[in-house]
């Protein structure tokens, strides 16, 4: 391995934007059939390293060695020609489109003037059986899973002649078996010769996978170890600079009354499907009730059902005594109801809005904010001031657009704006996806604050860890329903997987 | 380098734009101290009709008389007072508003100064200083009417006006009455295109038209009629049975040809300009009266070039007809 | 006073101006080719609207019409909204004001001349406000609504002056009574006839407002959360349907305005129109070149209508065809437009800057 030329090299890459420099003369090297995964929160610089390497961005300093000779990668096309592919995070799909047509995409094989669907389908299985990247190359992107998905990426990356393959997050959007299979997948494409940077923050994933580390942290490259030589809490100190505990402290709760309980709800879509198919639960004072499931399993349907932006069919939904459901979003927030969108940008956050303005969000309404109908500006800045005080929200200023914040100061702002009401319910979806590990303790502090107090906490995610280590009690949602209730000192990973997937069945005889 | 790029990218947008911007009709010479000025109506002064039939008769004045002319465009209703006021306030010795909409405004300018002199067309204005021209388009048009009744084919004849005014009912009722005359069993589908310059609209009503087996339709709708020319064109170069348009206001087979031209209602708005505004260089201009331009006056009537296309007898009915009409024996209906 | 400032930042300014200038280099190097004389071109285009008090006075009127429909067109644009239908807006309000004009009479001016006004504004308001029921309950996207809408008002004004307000013969209605007539009547004087009227001062009333209204109040923070994420605003309990019609109302006021105005203060009776003013399109060009700013659309709407009415100057005076006005005006819409050639050819400059900066 030492005598080896790397495949790729980055030799001193500096990237500056205005204000900040991304990458502080970095130095990498990815060597054949090696899996090197580059690790760092959020903002360190880890995105624009790989865009430089993908021909995106041009760096300021640097240069740039594929198998040893010095390359100037200009654009993606570039990229490709050199053997690079990119894995993105968000899949860059043609919804409508086939299997095979997305990967061909393109580059189609020409017949005369026809696009020579047989053969292109063919090459796409022959690629899919090498690497064991099993697609049906006929089906429709929009019927077949996130898992599958990424693996049309996969291949389509392939398809172009990639040796070296970027894995952005690729992890993110995927279910703990979707999480092994991809691992294997890499295993086998390093087997067969591939190269593969992996870009993640999540620990579990590189020690179980990866050959070397890299660790970033506000561009610089803070260090390269190779895995075996170093522990997950080794490598959280290097990527956050201090001393980080992955286990949640948190005491036995104090369950009170019952604040949110939810009965039989049923919810149908547009086209008449039951996207809830009377589902039940109930959160209690003082506990955080955890529902477990995989995306697109009723999820996203039955928050927007409490909050008030759906309307149910059947069943009730009661807070504190009280039938809410159907009522306008804003009745339910008066109830007590706090929340924590899944999609900050989407839902959480009016990005163009100030700080100060976003902290006032749901409350602007409301005096002392608004006097006789204009807006108290002292009021709201007052507010601001003490809201990022109070929760470290890192901004220029409470003037700043709320764009400009980091992903986890996005977070924190909403966090505090939520749990400055006061509420006796917080639903919480989603509330760490994308943030970095400090950003993500800081999250499930909060929470568990929250109930501390007293308050009840919904908890709605993906991450099984999360589930595991913040939740009091799990319920899983699979297709609309509550298939089961667990304790999370009563089951593994295993068996939530398996309930996640529709198997109700509790399989204690896999334990151990 | 990247600044002569720049730089020659700015040329040729600029030069591209150029192609639409060319041209002005605006002239002037110093040979004699008097200023006629003109404002058109919305039509602008290319509406090849009674705006450029104007402006065409003071450009020929500028020639021969050496008298200094120019013309502004009104882009709006609005436009009309300012504009007319630029003329008086810059002392011009006669200041032309062009069209019936422009009444109110001259009005008022002419009220707010006593001392000008201005002069309208189609519209009759009482002020003092204001001298109003107006045509007996009835006449004319019935002159024409006697053209398309005697030449239909299909015995269907279609009219379009601009907008209902007095003056185009003049037009619609005269038309009527001369198809009338010679062809009772002729029937006149009559149209509004409500608009003066929207030649899409009126090659939409001239399709509608012909193909409602009308074959001769006499458009007087300023710049809308370009559309029926334009329409006829089209038909007859795809062959089928042949169409004819009516040209108004001017010889308007100078302008759209002898093959869609049958013949045109002229209107001698360049007469009546020239005539007026030779008042004003004599120094005889009266201003509160109105002037009437019939067919005895030669202010409206049929050009020489309609030979090509009337056979002559047809040509003699109209001549037989004018002379009625000038004696009094035919009396023409206005409205 | 802070937010005031952050409104005009170099960078929000920076762009238009220099769109201008493009725009009126390119305007001259059009005359040029075509044998004009710019120098002499634009300088008669400001002779023409400050020349004298009453050029300037019928360039302020110019510039009314374009101030409200701008205003129009940038409110339902801060609520997301684009509302090409402030042409039909204006002709409804127009209509409106004039029928109540005429038809209402015996009133003391003091009540009459209001009363129209506001109608002129309510049904301006209502007209747009249909559109903004369509989108809110059923979704139906306001641009195509309001270019129907624009074709129904334009029809439908015609057809109210041509039945019930009609002068017989002729293609405008009757003149409104003095009553309702909100001509400045002591200013017309001073400014040689110029049609002055109040109009004018409630339009920058109206800039006012636009400006107090979004970011000052309650309502504006939730019209301007809504059309900067009307998912977000939702969820944060905010009805994003009713401020949709609201805003739509809003706009529409301003639109009806503008038309009341031109009754009111300008002609004094309406015309049977051939072909619609057009005030609402430029209104949507004025927004553009405000950058959606209720101050940007002032500063715009008095470009605009120097433009405008200067081009007669430029015909006058330097013998340029109007349409080449038209070509300088088009040039500055699209340099605004196309802000990134701008941004293009500011570039050197732009770079230095920050380098500097960072440094």
């Amino acid at each position: 391995m030492n005598a080896a030329t790397p495949v790729v090299e980055l030799k001193q890459i500096t990237k500056r934007f205005p204000g900040i420099v991304a990458n502080d003369s970095i130095s990498l090297q990815l060597h054949k059939g090696e899996i090197h995964a580059l690790l760092g929160e959020n903002g360190a610089g880890k995105s624009t390293l790989m865009n430089i390497v993908f021909g995106l961005y041009q760096p300021d300093e640097g240069s740039i060695e594929v198998n040893g000779k010095p390359v100037v990668i200009d654009s993606p096309n570039k990229a490709i020609e050199l053997g690079i592919g990119m894995v993105h995070q968000h899949f860059k799909l043609v919804e409508p489109f086939t299997v095979t047509e997305n990967i061909i995409l393109g580059m189609e094989p020409k017949k005369g003037f026809n696009i020579d669907y047989k053969s292109a389908a063919e090459q796409v299985t022959k690629l899919s059986e090498q690497y064991g990247l099993q697609v049906n190359p006929h089906a429709k992107i929009q019927d077949i899973s996130v898992g599958m998905q990424q693996r049309v990426e996969i291949i389509k990356t392939l398809y172009r002649g990639a040796d070296i393959l970027i894995f952005d997050e690729p992890t993110a959007v995927l279910t703990p078996q979707e999480i092994a299979e991809l691992m294997d997948i890499m295993k086998r494409l390093v087997s067969e010769g591939k190269s593969i940077i992996l870009i993640t923050h999540k620990l579990k994933e590189i020690m179980q996978i990866s050959d070397t580390v890299t660790i970033i942290r506000r561009g610089k490259v803070i260090d390269t170890v190779k895995t075996s030589e170093t522990t997950p809490s080794d490598l959280a100190e290097k990527m956050v600079g201090r001393n980080v505990t992955f286990k949640v402290d948190k005491k036995a709760p104090t369950i009170g009354e019952t604040v949110l309980k939810v009965s039989d709800v049923v919810s149908k879509n547009k086209d008449g499907i039951s996207v809830l198919s009377g589902l039940s639960f109930e959160v209690r004072a003082g506990e955080i009730l955890g529902i477990a499931g995989v995306d697109g399993n009723g999820q996203s349907e039955l928050i927007e059902a409490i909050t008030g932006l759906r309307k149910i069919d059947k069943g009730s939904i009661m807070m504190l005594g009280k039938e809410i459901s159907n009522l306008p979003p804003r009745k339910i927030t008066e109830q007590g109801v706090s929340h924590i969108p899944e999609d900050r940008h989407k839902h959480g956050l009016i990005l163009d809005f100030t700080v100060s303005e976003n902290l006032v969000l749901e409350t602007y309404y409301k005096p002392p904010y608004n006097k006789g109908g204009f807006l108290n500006a002292e009021a709201i800045n007052n507010n601001a001031q003490k809201l990022i005080e109070q929760f470290d929200v890192r901004t220029p200023s409470i003037e700043t657009k709320a764009r400009s914040l980091s992903g986890g100061n996005q977070q924190k702002a909403i966090i505090a704006r939520e749990i400055d009401k006061n509420p006796e319910l917080l639903i919480a979806a989603q509330p760490t996806r994308g943030l970095d590990v400090g950003a993500i303790e800081f999250v499930q502090k909060q929470l568990i604050a929250q109930r501390d107090q007293g308050k009840a906490v919904l908890l709605i995610s993906f991450e099984l860890d999360e589930i595991m280590n913040v939740s009091d009690r799990i319920a899983v949602i699979y297709e609309g329903k509550i298939v089961g209730e667990v304790l999370p000192e009563e089951t593994n990973d295993q068996e939530l997987g398996l309930m996640m997937a529709g198997s109700k069945k509790r399989v204690g005889d896999d334990r151990g | 380098m990247n600044k002569v790029f720049k730089l020659s990218l700015v040329m040729v947008l600029a030069m591209s734009v150029i192609l639409a911007g060319c041209g002005s009709k605006s002239s002037s010479s110093n040979k004699s101290g008097i200023k006629i000025g003109m404002v058109t109506d919305v039509g602008g002064v290319n509406d090849k009709s009674f705006n450029q039939s104007a402006w065409e008769a003071l450009e020929a004045l500028n020639k021969d008389k050496g008298i200094n002319i120019k013309y502004l465009q009104s882009k709006s209703d609005s436009d009309y007072n300012p504009n007319l006021n630029k003329f008086v306030k810059d002392n011009y010795d006669l200041t032309w508003g062009i069209g019936f909409s422009l009444g109110d405004a001259v009005k008022q300018v002419a009220t707010e100064n006593p001392n000008s002199k201005l002069a309208i067309i189609d519209s009759v204005v009482d002020a003092p200083n204001v001298q109003s021209v107006t045509f007996a388009e009835n006449e004319g048009s019935f002159l024409v009417g006697v053209v398309a009744g005697m030449m239909t084919k299909t015995n269907k004849v279609g009219f379009i006006g601009g907008a209902e005014s007095p003056v185009i009912k003049r037009f619609e009722v005269g038309f009527k009455a001369g198809v009338a005359a010679v062809n009772p069993n002729a029937e006149v589908k009559i149209t509004y295109a409500g608009a003066f310059d929207k030649p899409d609209i009126g090659k939409s009503l001239a399709a509608t038209l012909y193909n409602d087996g009308a074959d001769i339709v006499f458009p007087a709708a300023g710049s809308t009629g370009n559309g029926v020319f334009n329409e006829a064109t089209s038909r007859n170069k795809q062959g089928g049975s042949k169409v004819w348009v009516i040209g108004v206001d001017k010889d308007q087979s100078l302008e759209f040809g002898d093959d869609v031209t049958l013949t045109s209602m002229v209107k001698r708005v360049d007469e009546a300009v020239k005539k007026v505004t030779q008042e004003v260089i004599d120094g005889t201009f009266q201003g509160g009266k109105t002037e009437v331009l019939g067919l005895k006056q030669n202010g409206v009537g049929l050009p020489d070039t309609s030979k090509k296309n009337v056979p002559a007898d047809v040509l003699a009915k109209v001549e037989e007809y004018k002379q009625k009409i000038i004696s009094g024996e035919i009396k023409v209906p206005a409205e | 006073m802070d937010k005031f400032r952050k409104i005009f930042t170099l960078d929000n300014y920076i762009v238009p101006v220099a769109a201008v200038i493009m725009g009126l280099f390119v305007g001259a190097i059009v005359m040029l080719v075509g044998g004009y004389d710019p120098i002499l071109a634009y300088s008669s285009l400001f002779t023409q609207v400050f020349g004298d008090m009453y050029d300037f006075g019928e360039a302020i009127r110019e510039m009314t019409p374009f101030i409200l429909t701008g205003l129009a067109v940038a409110f339902a644009f801060r609520a997301g909204l684009f509302n090409i239908g402030a042409d039909g807006q204006l002709l409804i309000g127009m209509t409106a004001a004039t029928f109540v004009g005429i038809k209402f009479t015996g009133l003391p001016f003091y009540i009459h001349a209001p009363l129209a006004v506001i109608a002129g504004g309510l049904f301006g308001g209502l007209w747009a406000a249909i559109v903004g029921f369509l989108k809110a309950k059923r979704g139906i996207n306001e641009v195509i609504t309001s270019i129907m809408m624009n074709w129904v008002g334009f029809y439908g004004a015609n057809y109210v002056v041509n039945h019930f307000l009609l002068v017989p013969g002729t293609q405008q209605s009757e003149n409104i009574a003095p009553t309702a007539s909100i001509s400045i009547h002591f200013l017309t004087g001073i400014f040689g006839n110029a049609r002055l009227h109040w109009g004018t001062l409630i339009a920058l009333v109206a800039v006012v407002f636009f400006y107090v209204y979004l970011w000052k109040t309650k309502q504006g923070y939730e019209v301007r959360a809504v059309g900067l994420n009307p998912n977000a605003a939702g969820y944060a309990g905010i009805n994003v349907g009713r401020n949709i019609i609201k805003t739509m109302f809003i706009s529409g006021v301003f639109a009806g305005l503008a038309g009341a105005f031109q009754v009111l203060g300008v002609f004094q009776y309406q015309s049977v129109f051939a072909s619609s003013p057009g005030y609402g399109f430029d209104g949507i060009a004025v927004a553009l070149l405000g950058m959606n700013n209720p101050f940007g659309v002032l500063l715009a709407a008095i470009l605009y209508g120097t433009l405008t009415y200067g081009s007669a100057g430029m015909s006058f005076g330097a013998d340029v065809p109007p349409e080449l006005v038209k070509i300088v005006i088009g040039a500055i819409i699209f340099f605004i437009a196309a802000q990134g050639i701008v941004r293009w050819v500011l570039g050197p400059f732009y770079g230095k800057r920050k380098k500097e900066k960072v440094l």
